[in-house]
């Protein structure tokens, strides 16, 4: 079993005067786990019903292993969809909960059953077919949900939050189990989500979503290392973010003047000649103490929280501008106290300019 | 019983108890007690009350078949009220299969496709004609399925002919699909509110073709409302007396006339007693039908 590649191009969904998503491309290779980051509202969902057949797109095409999907209706598309609260049938045994789509082919008893007891084994839940849902604890309805949609084969598997409605510990497991069935199947994951960790951990591509529109589409590595603009790196991870004007280019960097200094840094690739930025860092990209430098500033520690493995400290410059710097808990790293006086300080390469919108607003629910 | 009594103090509790028994006892048991006490003692002269004829016989039963007239079905001879019996029964089965097969789809449309600032609009619509009595709208149910009626008039216009609705069965029919079939409308409808959309979606994701998820998905979530419906309209039907009155032919009989005649005409209240603990003895064997055939306990057809 291999999945197939799905191709959405220039796809814009409107309900009224509501643009769900506008022109939307991108190409999903197959047998990849793609997952559509961003928060409620951005549309994700909206995209994940248009390519299993429950949404038209307004404008633009589905196609799904070459196929253009328009007019075909979701019980002929290869997809199967994994409904965020499961959507399991609660009258039916676990076993028919399974070959439902089986059933509805035409196939009988015996043998569906026989192949919800195999689909039954891939997700790890032998001998519960004849249990009900309202049985099963929520990780093991996941796994239903999973084996179900399994049962008809589908070229492409789509998955809309399933993780939300579970504790971290078991989210956190699931995680690595459905990136495994991912890898046993060879099916094209599509994978729906508001949790960056989640989408990091997991996916090979990811796309980052806002207000209907695909931020950036890339490997979870450049996601966070290399945002292309100031939603994707304030979406995914933290940072500090100083408000500024690029004063002048200097090599590969850009010198970015702040109220707390000037800073030198990486443009981004969406800069515009005089459109509003911002400079964004990581907090473990900064360092704390050690001697005045290039890219540095003195800041007051107004802030220390001990998470066990990392240390994270906030700083205060004069200008009261934050700063925040993360670094690992072992004996050698510093421990300042509160109102300490020490300089923060990044590499030039470590930090970005980016294109960002002049005033924050909350995402449109 | 506890909990009611820390929640309603004592006096309140007893009260409640009380209303309930009183219910219980004086409005169902009671009058029902008599009722089969009588139906199995003979229609006697006063004076041979207590008297040594006055004693439990089978005698007003097999009066239903001990009919001077018969009637010749599939080669057996049915006498008339064992016949009129079975037709009763069968005809109220018919009833309840149209009203369900009306209401369905109906209760469908309204809970899963209707968008929802319209629906209180169609129930106040459905409901509204129900605040005329069923004496006045059989009445006009008599008017309209009349041979110079409007609706011969109506379909006249359409270029077909006169037909006579008011002949056999037809008009008893079409009158309690038409009174009874809210009563099969609301349970399902109130059902079918209470499923999923992501369900009939995942059903159809799954390749579930439009009656894949009636048959497998939508029914067996609203049986609870669909037994319910079948059991109130199977139950009305029966025991229905005005709509046969005004709306039958000279052909049709009702069960329920038989009893009334027996009661009213022939004042043989004991008979009448017998045949309606019939009545009542079919609807019990209907009810546990429904039950096993949907596989519901007593619970939910109540509710």
């Amino acid at each position: 079993m291999i999945g197939d590649n799905v191709a959405l191009d220039r796809i814009s969904i409107e309900f009224g005067n509501f643009q769900a998503a506008s022109d939307v491309s991108v190409d999903i290779r197959p047998g990849e786990f793609f997952s559509f980051l961003g928060p409620s509202g951005c549309g994700k969902t909206t995209i994940l019903r248009t390519i299993s057949g429950f949404q038209e797109p307004t404008r633009g095409t589905v196609e799904i292993g070459g196929r253009p999907m328009k007019g075909i209706s979701p019980n002929k598309r290869p997809t199967a969809l994994i409904f965020q609260n499961l959507a399991l049938f609660p009258l039916m045994p676990v076993w028919e909960n399974i070959a439902f789509g089986l059933r509805v082919r035409g196939m009988g008893k015996t043998e569906r059953r026989a192949r919800a007891e195999r689909l039954l084994d891939i997700v790890e839940m032998s001998g519960t077919g004849d249990k009900m849902v309202s049985q099963l604890s929520g990780g093991q309805r996941q796994r239903i949900a999973i084996a179900r949609a399994l049962a008809v084969e589908p070229k492409v598997m789509l998955l809309d939050e399933p993780l939300s409605a579970l504790d971290l510990k078991l989210r956190q497991h699931m995680r690595a189990e459905l990136r495994a069935i991912q890898e046993r199947t060879g099916v094209t994951f599509i994978y729906i989500t508001h949790d960056q960790g989640e989408a990091l951990a997991m996916s090979d591509r990811i796309g980052v979503m806002s207000r209907g529109r695909l931020q950036q589409v890339d490997s979870p590595e450049a996601i966070y290392n290399r945002p292309v603009n100031a939603f994707v790196a304030s979406f995914v991870g933290e940072n500090t973010i100083l408000d500024g004007r690029i004063a002048a280019e200097d090599g590969k960097f850009v010198r970015f003047d702040t109220t707390a200094g000037t800073f030198l840094a990486l443009p981004g690739p969406e800069l515009q000649e005089g459109a509003f930025s911002r400079l964004f860092v990581r907090p473990e990209h900064v360092r704390v103490g050690g001697e005045a430098a290039s890219n540095s500033v003195s800041a007051a520690i107004a802030k220390i929280v001990f998470e066990g493995n990392l240390i994270t400290v906030v700083g205060r410059t004069s200008h009261g501008t934050d700063l925040t710097a993360q670094f690992t808990n072992n004996s050698t790293s510093i421990r300042p106290k509160v109102g300490d006086h020490l300089n923060f300080s990044f590499d030039p390469a470590d930090a970005q300019v980016l294109a960002s919108e002049p005033v924050r607003t909350k995402e449109v629910a | 019983m506890a909990n009611i009594v820390k929640r309603y103090g004592i006096g309140l509790t007893t009260v409640f108890v009380a209303l309930a028994a009183f219910w219980m006892l004086a409005l169902v048991w009671i009058p029902y007690s008599i009722m089969i006490e009588q139906s199995f003692r003979l229609y006697l002269p006063f004076s041979e009350l207590n008297g040594p004829r006055d004693v439990y016989t089978l005698a007003n039963y097999a009066s239903l078949f001990d009919s001077i007239a018969a009637r010749n079905v599939l080669g057996i001879n049915v006498p008339i009220p064992v016949y009129i019996f079975l037709l009763t029964v069968l005809y109220s089965c018919l009833v309840t299969v149209l009203c369900f097969a009306f209401a369905y789809p109906m209760a469908w449309l309204l809970a899963k496709r209707v968008s929802v600032g319209a629906v209180p609009l169609i129930i106040m619509l459905l409901i509204i004609p129900m605040f005329v009595s069923e004496l006045l709208r059989t009445y006009a149910w008599y008017i309209i399925l009349a041979f110079q009626g409007p609706l011969n008039a109506a379909l006249g216009l359409f270029g077909i002919g006169k037909i006579r609705w008011l002949t056999g069965y037809n008009g008893v029919i079409i009158g309690m699909v038409y009174t009874y079939i809210l009563f099969m409308f609301f349970p399902i409808y109130n059902s079918l509110t209470s499923l999923d959309t992501n369900q009939i979606e995942a059903a159809q994701d799954l390749g579930a073709k439009w009656w894949d998820v009636h048959r497998l998905v939508a029914i067996p979530h609203a049986k609870s409302g669909i037994s319910s419906g079948c059991t109130i309209v199977f139950m009305f039907s029966v025991g229905s007396v005005l709509v046969p009155t005004m709306l039958g032919s000279p052909s049709s009989r009702w069960f329920t006339e038989v009893i009334l005649r027996t009661m009213f005409e022939s004042q043989d209240w004991n008979t009448a007693s017998a045949y309606a603990f019939l009545i009542l003895l079919v609807c019990l064997v209907f009810v546990s039908l429904v039950m096993r055939l949907f596989r519901v306990n007593l619970t939910d057809v109540a509710k």
